[in-house]
């Protein structure tokens, strides 16, 4: 069974108040999401990121199409029972404190009132909300009420936990300690999808990506092997290297290009054959140490350029 | 249910923690005290007039209430976005909108409670000073109980209100509610001259539109007894039955409305 399963997941909207014209907010989504993988959404602002978490949250209806989570149709009250969601930029009831909202939460959920106030505590603790928790959140920073955000999508213990845009307000801190959660709940089992336009973030929690343009699916799969992310050369940092090997080395076409960065101290260009283990073994042999070696390829900015400019077709649908 | 009760709950709480519904209870306790000086320049009619005042305050800062929290109810959560993280928990769209309405229902009770205790104090109060033979001539005593009859419709009258405003606001601005809902409010008042506008007129046709808008319209008047328990006029037990069965069989009507609207809205 899978964690989600979308099958020609369509939304249009009516755009327009005197002639409403349809507008393509998701086209046609076909994907599936394996049960304890951290599966990324990835794509630009507008490209149907957050849309398909609304259609998965049942926040809004699909024009076509349909979607599962854990095997249930999407807004069946067991499934929500097993989910969390954390919408983009989450808005709280300010009047009350973290701790009430977790609480109360968690009593939707249907625990007992003891085991509501441990839940809260313990997820605040988490998320890194010390004495705060007892504050009105209309007290708290966007940086504060994202970890709360967090905290409360994990209040009933989800098999499955959707977050939109997790690291949105966070500084580098908190950044790494939500990457540090994700990790610890794929580790426990839990399926996490999350949405972002961040590739830093997907290349280091993800097992599978989606990455969309303009409301369509442009691919999907382990980041690892799409083309447009694999490595297409080398760099090589490498210091006590002399200029008659750095010659020698150009000579037998083992670097392309070489770049001062200090004395002795090269950043290389190698070509992705042969293999780099082969170049540094020789330029180590002559006298060279090694500093760094990290794959040349694509951003997926880069990549986001190239398909949102590659794709011209307007979002608004012919009407009859 | 247990969904509906903990949704009310956390809307009563947002209430009582709102500075705003305090300011609308103090400034009805402060009218109502108000009276006691207006009741000082009707010779012998003291009480009366603080009953009219006290009856007409509660329910006119109960319609405030009812009108200018109903209105906010569901669209402040989708204007916030609380309402994004709330929806995905285990709960149908129908019990949060039923909570909503309980919370406000439950705002609605505990506000007028205080302000008609507030009432029966003045009136007390005022009973101390009154002449032995004015209270002899009364029509009925200062504290009469019968004035609790008036008191149950307005709060049956608010809860309608209420489910009005809420209907009206799970798909409409909340300036355009309160337009409607206060509009209805006062068609609802006066809609016994649409009954009788077909002896007025000689289309039939815009007799039978008239009549048919009048019983389509909630008869509001119908909740409005104020007038007979000030004048100590009987108010039958049957009509009181019929009148609140009249009154939730509307309520019912009208969150059903409400229900199935929200149930397919998206949230954009």
């Amino acid at each position: 069974m899978d964690a989600i399963r979308t099958e020609g997941l369509t939304k249009h909207y009516k755009v327009g108040f005197w002639r409403p014209r349809p507008y393509l907010a998701l086209d046609s989504l076909t994907l599936h999401v394996n049960q304890g993988e951290v599966f990324g959404f990835l794509g630009p602002n507008g490209a149907g990121k957050t849309t398909t978490l609304k259609l998965l949250m049942q926040l809004i209806y699909p024009t076509s199409g349909r979607a599962e989570i854990l095997g249930r149709p999407v807004g069946d009250l067991s499934v929500k029972h097993r989910i969390g969601y954390l919408p983009e930029h989450p808005y709280f009831y300010d009047y009350l404190t973290a701790e009430e909202l977790l609480e109360y939460f968690a009593a939707l959920f249907g625990y007992a009132p003891s085991e509501r106030r441990a839940r809260a505590s313990r997820l605040l603790d988490d998320v890194g909300i010390g004495a705060e928790r007892r504050l009105q959140l209309r007290k708290f920073s966007k940086g504060m009420l994202q970890r709360v955000g967090i905290a409360q999508a994990l209040i009933n213990d989800p098999e499955v936990v959707f977050l939109d845009e997790p690291m949105s307000g966070l500084d580098p801190i908190g950044r790494r300690e939500i990457r540090e959660m994700i990790l610890r709940l794929r580790d426990g089992g839990t399926t996490v999808f999350f949405s972002s336009h961040v590739l830093s973030d997907a290349e280091t929690l993800c097992s599978r990506v989606a990455i969309m343009a303009k409301g369509r699916l442009v691919t999907a799969g382990a980041l690892a092997d799409m083309l447009a992310f694999q490595a297409r050369g080398w760099e090589l940092v490498v210091s006590g290297l002399t200029d008659a090997v750095l010659a020698a080395a150009k000579a037998r076409g083992d670097v392309i290009t070489a770049t001062a960065v200090g004395p002795g101290r090269f950043a290389l260009e190698l070509p992705l054959k042969p293999a780099p283990e082969r170049t540094l073994a020789a330029l180590v042999a002559q006298g060279a140490s090694l500093v760094s070696l990290t794959p040349i390829r694509d951003t997926l900015e880069d990549y986001f350029v190239k398909q949102v400019s590659g794709a011209t077709g307007s979002r608004f649908l012919e009407t009859a | 249910m247990k969904v509906v009760g903990l949704v009310a709950v956390n809307v009563f709480k947002e209430s009582v923690r709102d500075k705003v519904l305090y300011s609308i209870i103090a400034f009805a306790i402060l009218l109502i005290a108000s009276s006691l000086l207006i009741g000082n320049l009707t010779a012998g009619q003291d009480i009366k007039i603080i009953k009219d005042l006290g009856l007409a305050s509660i329910s006119i800062f109960g319609l405030l209430i009812a009108i200018f929290i109903g209105i906010g109810l569901v669209w402040k959560e989708v204007e916030k976005r609380s309402i994004y993280t709330l929806l995905p928990k285990p709960m149908r769209r129908q019990d949060f909108l039923l909570g909503k309405y309980c919370g406000l229902v439950l705002t609605l009770v505990i506000n007028i409670s205080i302000m008609t205790a507030a009432f029966y104090v003045v009136l007390a109060f005022m009973k101390q000073f009154e002449p032995a033979n004015i209270s002899v001539t009364a029509a009925a005593p200062a504290t009469d109980p019968a004035m609790l009859k008036a008191v149950v419709l307005i709060v049956l009258e608010l809860m309608l209100v209420t489910a009005i405003a809420v209907f009206f606001s799970t798909f409409s601005s909340p300036f355009l509610s309160a337009l409607l809902t206060a509009g209805l409010w006062v068609a609802g008042h006066f809609n016994a001259d649409l009954r009788n506008f077909g002896a007025v007129v000689r289309s039939p046709t815009l007799a039978h539109v008239t009549r048919a808008i009048y019983y389509v319209l909630p008869n509001f008047a119908a909740f409005d007894i104020k007038s007979q328990v000030v004048h100590a006029q009987a108010v039958p037990v049957s009509y009181l039955g019929v009148t609140f069965a009249y009154g939730l069989a509307y309520i019912v009507f009208v969150l059903t409305g409400a229900a199935m609207i929200f149930s397919r809205r998206d949230f954009k």
